[in-house]
This record gives structure tokens, C-alpha cells and sequence, in this order.
């Protein structure tokens, strides 16, 4: 553990971190990453360099060799106190929210993470408001999350993460699935969110809209790590990781940096 | 995905009290219920009488129309098929009725089968149209039901709907690819994609399970979700009422048998 910035909540730390997956498929080997409190942070990469499978040890819902600490309390699978707390702390936007959502009303849930951490009545009542509230989604609160656009599916799947208080939000995919307007209102709350935030995406602009600093894995290694405008700029870097910006878009390292 | 998790073709939504009662309260009920109906003696032809008038009594306060009622209790079909075989396959004394020679132990056999299913049916369709199945969830867990049985209820639960919507996507996609939509052309379709349905059902499956744990879930549904409160003592002694009264019956007519 380092000193410093890691006890502060919402500050996250990675050390050796290694996972393999059952087939023997090496997926992690060995990241190492520091995000300060309030840091927004995108994580890019091309398909199958091992980003889901990342986010999902920031929660200790996968855990290999190596060291995850999240606002100074230490992923530690065999503490079941320990892992509540840390799945507190860390809340998971999965990519495709239908995945997410599985109870009948939007309310209900968002309101099914605060209830797993033993919230109930008036308290559980005002965390879905709040969350709801959070995401511009206050008035759907009784539909049923079927009946919902992909994009207000994803925002009650922001609310749902939101309810819980979290410290670090790990958004997958975000802009995903998302049409123009969608993506520009998503972007809008996420700015205005008071937490650490580390972005799962290969969407460069979104990356680049959101997040000051980017880091680039691949093969299970992070292999960049910089400003985005200046990651963005080095078309070479990019393409050696199988990363590009859509056609017809470039960044200027000098403006950005 | 269509319907809902909850919103299912067995749950009737309302608010009369039946719906309002606690989960438990009903749980407990319909089993003591089903106890007295079948520990009943089949001779006690006006017993069964009396259930059904209980019954008719709690569909009406559940505000339950009993043309929806013997609609889905056609279920029960084909054991109604076996129950009108049994007078005519049975051994022992045979009476002559209408020109058929008919078993007297086959025809107290058959109204045996007939009259106990079809209670026991009418009172759990009562249960799960005023109940949801997450409320049944939390009630069974609230009657101290061994966890594994809840857990595997929730995942019933998740995967249902996933199963659903899966293979309507995959119909989908067989018919944009020119599948004649045809019952029989389509069996074929069907059962090719069988083992892909599968695999997508559980992998999946495996995501929500994902995304229920990055919230907290620790295979007990939180308590705080539950639409209604644990069961006050009036609602114990007013769901008690039901299967207090059919086992009053039951014992008169075990008494008078």
C-alpha cells in the first residue's frame, strides 16, 4: 500500500494485479494503476484486452494475484464484511443494462442495491429519489424497465449503482447503444457527478469528452498512461493497440495537452 | 423483455386485501388449506362443498372474476383426463349408469382426484394472483424456508425472462434470414437453435448474477424491497380464518365418516 492519496475515500490503487481465466486464458498480467479522489479516468482498449474483466475486480467480484485497494480498504475475498463495504464503495454500470435491470418497476430497482446494504422504509425511499432524481429519471420511477428507451434503461442502470453512495463509479461501455442525444445527456450527468469515475470504452471522442486522463490496456497490461488529448494525438501508439479515432477526427496533441 | 419479471400470466394486478396481505401470512394459509382439503375424507361429499364456498368467499374478496380463475386452471387438465378414466379401469363393485358398467371404487377414486386437485389448484392460484413472485420470495424466506429453495426460486425468477426473450430474438433473426414461420418448418428451426438458446440463456444469466453481485446481493433478497411489511398479528389471524374454518370441516367430516 502506498501512502498519501490512497486512504482518501474514492481514491483506488492497483498493484501486480494478475487473473487467469479458468481455461488457463491469461486475461490480467499484472496492472498496476493509481486514481486520486474526483479523478475521471477512461480506460481504453480494444475487444478482449481484458477491461471488463478489470472493472470486475474493483468490486472483488473477480479476484486473482495482486492488490486492489479502494479508499484504503483492501479487497479481501475471504472478508465478507469487508467485501459489502467494498461493493459499496465501488459501483459497476455493466454495458448492457438489461443485464442490470431485473425487478418490475424502476424503483424498485434501484432501490435493490441500498436494500441489499440493509436500507429500508423512509431512508431506502429518499436514496431511489435522490438517485432517480440524479439521472433525470424521477418521473418514470413506476414504469417497468422493458417499456423504457435504451437510453433511460441505461440511466436507471446509473441510478441503481448511484443509490448506493459509491466512491469509485465504473461505467462499461457508457456511450454504447446510445443515439446522439442519449450519449450528450449521459455525458451531462456524469460530468456533474460528485465521484471518481473510471470509463470501460473503446469511444475514443467520449473518452476524450469526459475524462482529462486516459489509460490504454492491452493484452492484460496497461500500456499507456497519460492526458487523453496527448494519447489520443499519437495515431501510432493508437494503432499499435488496435485503437482509432472515427474517420475524419483527429486530435492535436499541442491544443490538447 | 416482455411481461416482466413480475407482471406473470399467473399474477393478477390489484389492490383488494388479499393483494395487500403479507406474503407469509398467505403462504402459510393456502398449505394449511391444502392440508385440511386433502386429509379430508373423499366420502364427505358436502366437505367439499363448504371449501369451495371458502374458496368462492377469498377469490371474491381478491377481487378475482372466476372466469379468470378456470382459465388458467385448465392446467389441471389432464389429470381430469385420468380422474374420468379411473370409474372405468378400476377393479372392485360396479354399478350400471346409462348403460356403462362403472367402478364404485373408480368413481370415488376419480371424484377423490378431481375434487382435492382442483381445491388445492383454486387456492395457490388465489396465492400467486394476489402475490408477486418476489413477495413470495420474501415470504418464504420470512417462513425460515431453507435459503438453497429461495435462491433457486430467484433464480427462476431471472432466468425466466431471459429464456423468453432470448428466443424471441433468435425467432427473429430466423425469420429475417427467410425461416418460413410455419409450425412444423419451425420445430425444425427451433430445435436447432435449442442448444445456442441455451447457451446464450446461461451466459447471460451469468451477467445478471454478475451485475446482482457488483450491487450487494448475497443470495437473500433484501428485505427492504418487499412491497408489504412482515405480517402484523390481525393479518396472521385474518389469513388464519381461511383454514381455520376448513379445518373445522375437515374434522367434522372425519368425525362423521
Amino acid at each position: 500500500m502506498t501512502g498519501g492519496t490512497s486512504h482518501q475515500p474514492g481514491s483506488l490503487v492497483l498493484r501486480g494485479v494478475r487473473y487467469t481465466y479458468p481455461d488457463g486464458q491469461p486475461a490480467l498480467s499484472g496492472v498496476d494503476l493509481t486514481m486520486a479522489p474526483g479523478e475521471r479516468v477512461a480506460l481504453l482498449g480494444p475487444n478482449g484486452a481484458g477491461k471488463t474483466t478489470l472493472a470486475l475486480h474493483l468490486a472483488g467480484i473477480l479476484t486473482g494475484e495482486g492488490t486492489v485497494t479502494v479508499g484504503g480498504l483492501t479487497v479481501d475475498p475471504a472478508d465478507r464484511a469487508g467485501l459489502a463495504e467494498i461493493r459499496r464503495r465501488v459501483g459497476i454500470v455493466f454495458q448492457d443494462p438489461d443485464d442490470q435491470l431485473f425487478l418490475p418497476t424502476v424503483a424498485e430497482d434501484v432501490a435493490f442495491g441500498p436494500a441489499n446494504l440493509g436500507l429500508r422504509g423512509e431512508q431506502l425511499r429518499s436514496r431511489v429519489d435522490g438517485a432517480l432524481a440524479a439521472v433525470g429519471m424521477a418521473e418514470h420511477r413506476d414504469r417497468a424497465p422493458h417499456h423504457l428507451s435504451f437510453g433511460q434503461k441505461r440511466r436507471v442502470a446509473v441510478a441503481g449503482v448511484l443509490a448506493m453512495h459509491p466512491e469509485l463509479l465504473v461505467l462499461d461501455e457508457p456511450s454504447s447503444n446510445l443515439d446522439p442525444a442519449a450519449r450528450r445527456e449521459l455525458a451531462q450527468i456524469v460530468a456533474g457527478l460528485p465521484v471518481t469515475v473510471l470509463m470501460v470504452t473503446h469511444d475514443l471522442p467520449y473518452a476524450y469528452q469526459l475524462c482529462p486522463r486516459s489509460v490504454i490496456i492491452d493484452a492484460g497490461r496497461i500500456v499507456a498512461d497519460g492526458p487523453t488529448g496527448e494519447l489520443l494525438g499519437d495515431a501510432e501508439l493508437l494503432a499499435r493497440h488496435r485503437l482509432e479515432l472515427p474517420y475524419g477526427f483527429s486530435v492535436s496533441p499541442s491544443v490538447a495537452a | 423483455m416482455a411481461g416482466g419479471h413480475d407482471a406473470h400470466v399467473l399474477y393478477r394486478p390489484g389492490s383488494s386485501p388479499m393483494h395487500r396481505l403479507a406474503p407469509e401470512a398467505k403462504l402459510a394459509a393456502t398449505v394449511a388449506f391444502t392440508v385440511a382439503v386433502v386429509s379430508t375424507p373423499r366420502e364427505a361429499f358436502w366437505a367439499f362443498g363448504g371449501y369451495a364456498v371458502l374458496v368462492g368467499l377469498v377469490a371474491a374478496v381478491a377481487r378475482i372474476p372466476p372466469g379468470w380463475l378456470a382459465r388458467r386452471a385448465a392446467i389441471e387438465l389432464p389429470f381430469v383426463a385420468l380422474a374420468f378414466a379411473l370409474p372405468f379401469l378400476a377393479a372392485g363393485p360396479r354399478v350400471d349408469w346409462a348403460g356403462l358398467s362403472l367402478s364404485v371404487d373408480g368413481l370415488l377414486g376419480g371424484w377423490n382426484i378431481l375434487a382435492k386437485a382442483t381445491l388445492g389448484l383454486l387456492a395457490s392460484l388465489l396465492l400467486v394472483g394476489t402475490t408477486t413472485v418476489r413477495d413470495l420470495i420474501v415470504g418464504l424466506d420470512r417462513l425460515r424456508c431453507p435459503a438453497p429453495l429461495t435462491q433457486i426460486a430467484t433464480f427462476m425468477l431471472r432466468y425466466l425472462d431471459v429464456l423468453v426473450g432470448e428466443s424471441r430474438r433468435m425467432r427473429v433473426a430466423r425469420l429475417a434470414r427467410g425461416d418460413d414461420p410455419r409450425f412444423l418448418w419451425q420445430v425444425r428451426g427451433f430445435a436447432a437453435g435449442l442448444g445456442a438458446l441455451f447457451l446464450r440463456a446461461y451466459e447471460r444469466g451469468e451477467r445478471v448474477w454478475l451485475a446482482m453481485r457488483a450491487r450487494g446481493w448475497t443470495g437473500r433478497m433484501p428485505a427492504g424491497l418487499s412491497a408489504t411489511g412482515v405480517a402484523t398479528a390481525r393479518q396472521w389471524s385474518a389469513a388464519a380464518s381461511v383454514p381455520a374454518v376448513a379445518a373445522a370441516v375437515a374434522i367434522a367430516a372425519v368425525v362423521t365418516a
